[in-house]
């Protein structure tokens, strides 16, 4: 079925839903803001009335975390209603600023950082990293994500792992600087028409590479990929699953021990929607002298860091607590002495909140590719 | 020898079921012209008793000796209309179907095209009756007892009513009791009956019954034969104790060295049992059984000196030396009534329940609340910190039950009267606790339901709507999360005790006797029955039954009523001592058979066997058709190499000139 001829109601399955309100239920924002996603599935079903939603604030706080999909008894995805209404305004034009030049510079540049292409590799200088060519095999082609390439604070991801990769002695390969966003945030942003050609384009560009797998270091990359490229040949992982196989395997020795009590904060993209757990688990156990401790509210119950849903680009006008923040103050709670995480969005939401709060002394947010890297041989 | 072909052609309106879309007229005209072919007629409903009269007379009248009938699929009505020429003198296989309503009125839209094709279709009909073969049903003694699969309510329902009938039964339990899952609960909806005063009885019934032979703590191993004949292997596994010798006393389990360390089955692991135990004060054999993986002399081979319970049986029962014994009998009818499993709540993990001991399910609910149960009916729960009786407690509906994300659509039709129920007993136990339900539908269609929910609120359980999406923990409350739809309000509602109403699944071990029985599953993953309004409790397996809930969730009264359903149409061969056995079988042309036994090989129904046979003068190997077993679906034919076993009516010379009557065919 085209999707042209597709209404609002058929696109979103409105009508499969039984208004049992698990999708609210489990919202996390529900606690900050006035977004009630299964309200906007009831009244999307009345099309006169979509303009009106649209033009409602709250569509903008949905963070994308996807808890509503995943609860959903009836296999909708309520999120998707709330992108649907963001399109609209996407569409007319009437964006914020920053959500606009973000989307243009996914346009012109293939990141949302408004940063050169040209600029994509820089973080590689001074690594002996290998560099992949279209149609020469390769076991694991590595795709590094818009924000790891570009921002300085999470740029240790890739670069600790090319340390490590050529470390353990595996058959690896980066894309070079023609890489381009995997449009994550530009799905939950509701731009479709840019989003579909990133997916045409992006599916183009890597299968013409011959790569066992594709190695993703954002978790946001990862489940994009899976869930929104079905013409993409190549398998996805994300580096936590390379990295556990070589663990198992013997390749990865640390130096030296880590006398800390972290935390692990699950990610929504690769938790909720990636069904990845164990694996960063595993790799921070691997450091010896760690202790991992368990939120209360981890896995499948994890709380949202509020990183995803395009609102590194739109701010909440809410004034009640971030959900960073009880995040970190749980993590107090705990006497953890680390949050560690597995994704870019989630250092930066988190280490914002501890900051606020006021625990650097005792606190410290890091990616789990931070702390691997401090522990690698030479 | 063969008389001429003279067919009669029926074309059936099916009222506008059929006319609709098909030129009935048009048929009729067409079948007219046909070679053989005496007579066509239409008639709005030729199922009806008019109908079948305007054939037989046209057989009596016209001296018709084939006939057609161009209606529905012939899985309804086939039987219908053999019955009908039978009545007129004319061999019942000399009937011919042509299916235009399921595969040319209901698919097609406009009329031209379904007449065309209904006219092909008559056609090859035609084509076919004109080379139809007259047949004869044979008749075998079928043994006058019943194998009955699982000792729940249904299965001891069965069981009595097939026994009072005056039958033999066999019995058969997995475990150590009979009781199913209705032995733990406590009480029953909506008439507050308490579950074990209206069971016992029938418990004790089953296992004096002087027609039953209850075979407890025993396993089916094997099912051959068919209708009529089945032949049945029993596993009874070793106890360990002497079933004649133990008196029940129960001095063996106080005295086990691992007195009371394991989780009670029964007590759904809330309470603890020895190695050596009785799973319930009121089971039925009073027997006691050793758990042979946590017995200590038994896995270890070493129980200090000498085993605590072998000193204390003061009727020397223990007996370590005991096998397993294997029970051959046969049968003329099987009833399956093998239960269900509760949904596992660890596969909803947003809930918790793997995480937080007050997070429980309803079946550990029952336990909770009952009088017989490990706390002696006190409602008390820990909380992670301390032993508290919680003051705030939640209900939630729908655990595992209409829900996609764990694989199971279906509605498990007990958990709304089962909530309010236990609500119910925490409300007379608990004056000043504030209980409240959280549900998307409350569906109370039984009888007695609506009235007993309309009770239950007005005892001030609040029902509020919507379904959690997640609990988690915040100081010593469990936090639900949930959304109120009624006022579009999110909430984190906190509270002392969750009671996960969890919904009923097909067993995870149902596969074993799926494939004892060839049996199939219906979407839902329960057994499918044969049809599921007009043939409820039979399945596609001639002889067996299904009762209870491995057919689809139900409560006790519709599983009893099901139980006696299944009894009932069981008792049919058994009371008439004999069972027609199918015509259209498979049949060997001995003279070609290369004895190659890939037919052996390839049935389904395990009804073709190698025998020697002398041909020419020569010992050869060929295949030979237990008539009994076959079922006609022809796949020996498909595989045959020589064409030398087909099925009767459908043999190449007669499917042949029908395939090419459709015009596929040169």
């Amino acid at each position: 079925m085209s999707t042209e001829i597709q209404t609002f109601t058929e696109k979103y399955d409105l009508l499969g839903c039984i208004q049992c309100g698990r999708c609210t239920g489990g919202c996390p924002v529900t606690v900050r803001a006035n977004l009630n996603v299964r309200q906007f599935v009831y009244d999307a079903y009345n099309e006169e009335k979509l303009d009106e939603l649209a033009r409602l604030a709250e569509i903008w706080d949905c963070t994308a975390c996807h808890t509503c999909a995943v609860r959903c008894p009836k296999g909708l995805k309520p999120l998707e209603v709330l992108i649907g209404l963001r399109s609209m305004i996407v569409e007319s034009g009437k964006v914020e600023p920053t959500v606009r030049d973000a989307l243009q510079s996914v346009l012109l540049e293939g990141n949302p950082w408004e940063k050169s292409r040209a600029a994509r590799s820089d973080w590689m200088e001074g690594l002996d990293v290998k560099i992949a060519e279209p149609g020469v095999e390769v076991e694991n082609l590595f795709f590094v994500c818009c924000t790891i390439a570009y921002d300085p604070r999470v740029q240790a991801i890739a670069k600790n792992m090319v340390r490590l990769l050529n470390k353990a002695g595996i058959d690896y390969a980066f894309l070079p600087e023609e890489e381009s966003c995997c449009g994550s945030e530009v799905f939950t942003l509701g731009e479709e028409g840019l989003f579909e050609m990133l997916v045409e384009d992006n599916t183009e560009y890597l299968n013409e590479y011959s790569a066992k797998r594709i190695v993703t270091l954002s978790p946001h990359c990862f489940t994009t990929y899976k869930t929104h490229y079905p013409d993409l040949k190549t398998p996805i992982l994300h580096y936590t699953q390379l990295l556990v196989e070589l663990l198992h395997e013997g390749k990865l020795t640390w130096k030296g021990d880590l006398q800390k009590r972290i935390v692990y904060h699950d990610p929504c993209y690769l938790g909720k929607q990636g069904d990845v757990y164990d694996e960063p688990r595993e790799l921070l156990k691997s450091i010896p002298g760690v202790e991992v401790v368990e939120f209360d509210r981890s896995r499948e119950r994890s709380l949202c860091c509020e990183g995803g849903g395009g609102k590194m680009w739109v701010e909440s006008e809410s004034k009640k607590e971030r959900l960073a923040d009880t995040r970190i103050k749980d993590a107090k709670d705990l006497q953890a002495d680390i949050v560690a995480v597995a994704c870019p969005f989630c250092v930066m939401t988190l280490e914002d909140s501890m900051k606020g709060l006021g625990f650097e002394e005792e606190m410290r947010v890091a990616e789990i590719m931070e702390l691997l890297g401090e522990h690698i041989e030479a | 020898m063969t008389e001429k072909p003279k067919v009669g052609v029926y074309v059936c309106h099916c009222g506008i079921n059929i006319s609709s879309t098909v030129d009935v007229d048009a048929v009729s005209e067409y079948a007219q012209k046909l070679p053989n072919v005496e007579v066509a007629r239409t008639y709005s409903y030729m199922c009806s008793d008019p109908g079948q009269v305007l054939i037989k007379n046209d057989i009596r009248e016209l001296g018709l000796n084939r006939v057609v009938v161009a209606s529905c699929s012939p899985r309804m009505h086939e039987p219908t209309f053999r019955k009908a020429i039978k009545e007129a003198g004319v061999n019942p296989f000399f009937l011919e179907m042509a299916n235009i309503r399921e595969q040319c009125s209901w698919v097609h839209e406009e009329i031209e095209e379904g007449t065309a094709k209904a006219k092909k279709l008559v056609g090859a009909a035609v084509a076919k009756a004109r080379l139809l073969e007259a047949l004869e049903s044979k008749e075998v003694d079928a043994e006058p007892a019943a194998l009955v699969i699982g000792a729940g309510i249904a299965g001891i329902q069965a069981s009595l009513d097939i026994a009072d009938a005056g039958f033999k039964v066999y019995l058969v339990e997995k475990t150590p009791s009979v009781g199913g899952r209705m032995a733990q609960l406590d009480k029953t909806f909506p008439t507050l009956d308490c579950s074990a005063c209206i069971l016992t009885p029938k418990m004790v019934d089953c296992a004096s019954h002087p027609n039953i032979e209850l075979l407890s703590y025993s396993e089916v191993e094997e099912i051959t034969g068919f209708i009529g004949n089945f032949d049945v292997k029993v596993r009874k596994k070793a106890r360990y104790v002497d079933f004649d010798k133990c008196t029940g006393c129960g001095d063996c389990a106080a005295a086990c060295r691992v007195k009371d360390r394991f989780p009670s089955e029964f007590d759904q692991g809330m309470g603890k049992r020895s190695a050596i135990y009785l799973p319930f004060p009121q089971a039925v054999p009073a027997k006691y059984t050793i758990d042979a993986e946590n017995c200590l002399f038994l896995s270890k081979g070493k129980c200090g000196k000498n085993p605590k319970c072998q000193e204390v049986c003061g009727a020397e029962a223990i007996n370590f030396e005991q096998q397993d014994e294997m029970v051959e009998f046969k049968v003329g009818a099987v009833i399956v009534a093998t239960g269900f499993d509760t949904f596992d709540a660890s596969r909803k993990p947003e809930y918790g329940y793997a995480d937080y001991p007050n997070v429980i399910t309803g079946m550990e609910m029952e336990r909770l609340v009952s009088a017989s149960g490990p706390t002696g009916g006190k409602v008390k729960i820990f909380n992670g910190k301390e032993e508290i009786e919680p003051k705030e407690i939640a209900f939630i509906k729908c655990v595992g039950s209409r829900d996609k994300s764990v694989g199971n659509e279906y509605c498990s039709r007990v958990c709304c009267m089962y909530v309010a129920k236990q609500a119910h007993l925490l409300r007379d136990k608990m004056p000043d606790a504030n209980i409240r339900v959280y549900y998307m539908d409350v569906r109370a269609f039984g009888k007695g339901f609506e009235e007993f929910y309309d009770r239950v609120r007005r005892e001030n359980v609040r029902y509020i709507r919507g379904n959690p999406s997640e609990i988690f923990k915040r100081g010593d409350k469990l936090v639900v999360k949930v959304e109120d739809t009624l006022t579009a309000t999110p909430l984190e509602d906190e509270v002392d005790l969750v009671v996960l109403g969890v919904g009923l699944e097909p067993r995870a071990d149902m596969r074993e006797v799926m494939d004892l029985l060839r049996l199939s599953q219906s979407p839902d993953r329960f057994f499918l029955e044969a049809h599921p309004k007009l043939r409820p409790v039979d399945t596609a397996t001639e002889g067996v039954f299904l009762a209870g809930c491995c057919q689809g969730p139900k409560d006790i009264p519709d599983t009893v009523a099901q139980a006696k359903g299944a009894a009932s149409s069981a008792m049919i061969p058994l009371a008439r001592g004999k069972v027609t056995i199918g015509a259209q079988v498979a049949s060997v042309n001995e003279a070609t058979c290369r004895g190659c036994s890939f037919c052996v090989s390839i049935c389904p129904y395990t009804a073709i066997e190698m025998v020697t046979v002398n041909r020419f003068g020569h010992e050869v190997e060929v295949a030979r058709v237990n008539e009994a077993l076959c079922k006609g679906c022809g796949s020996c034919s498909a595989a045959c190499l020589s064409d030398s076993i087909q099925p009767k009516s459908f043999r190449d010379r007669q499917i042949l000139p029908q395939i090419a009557a459709l015009g596929v065919l040169k």
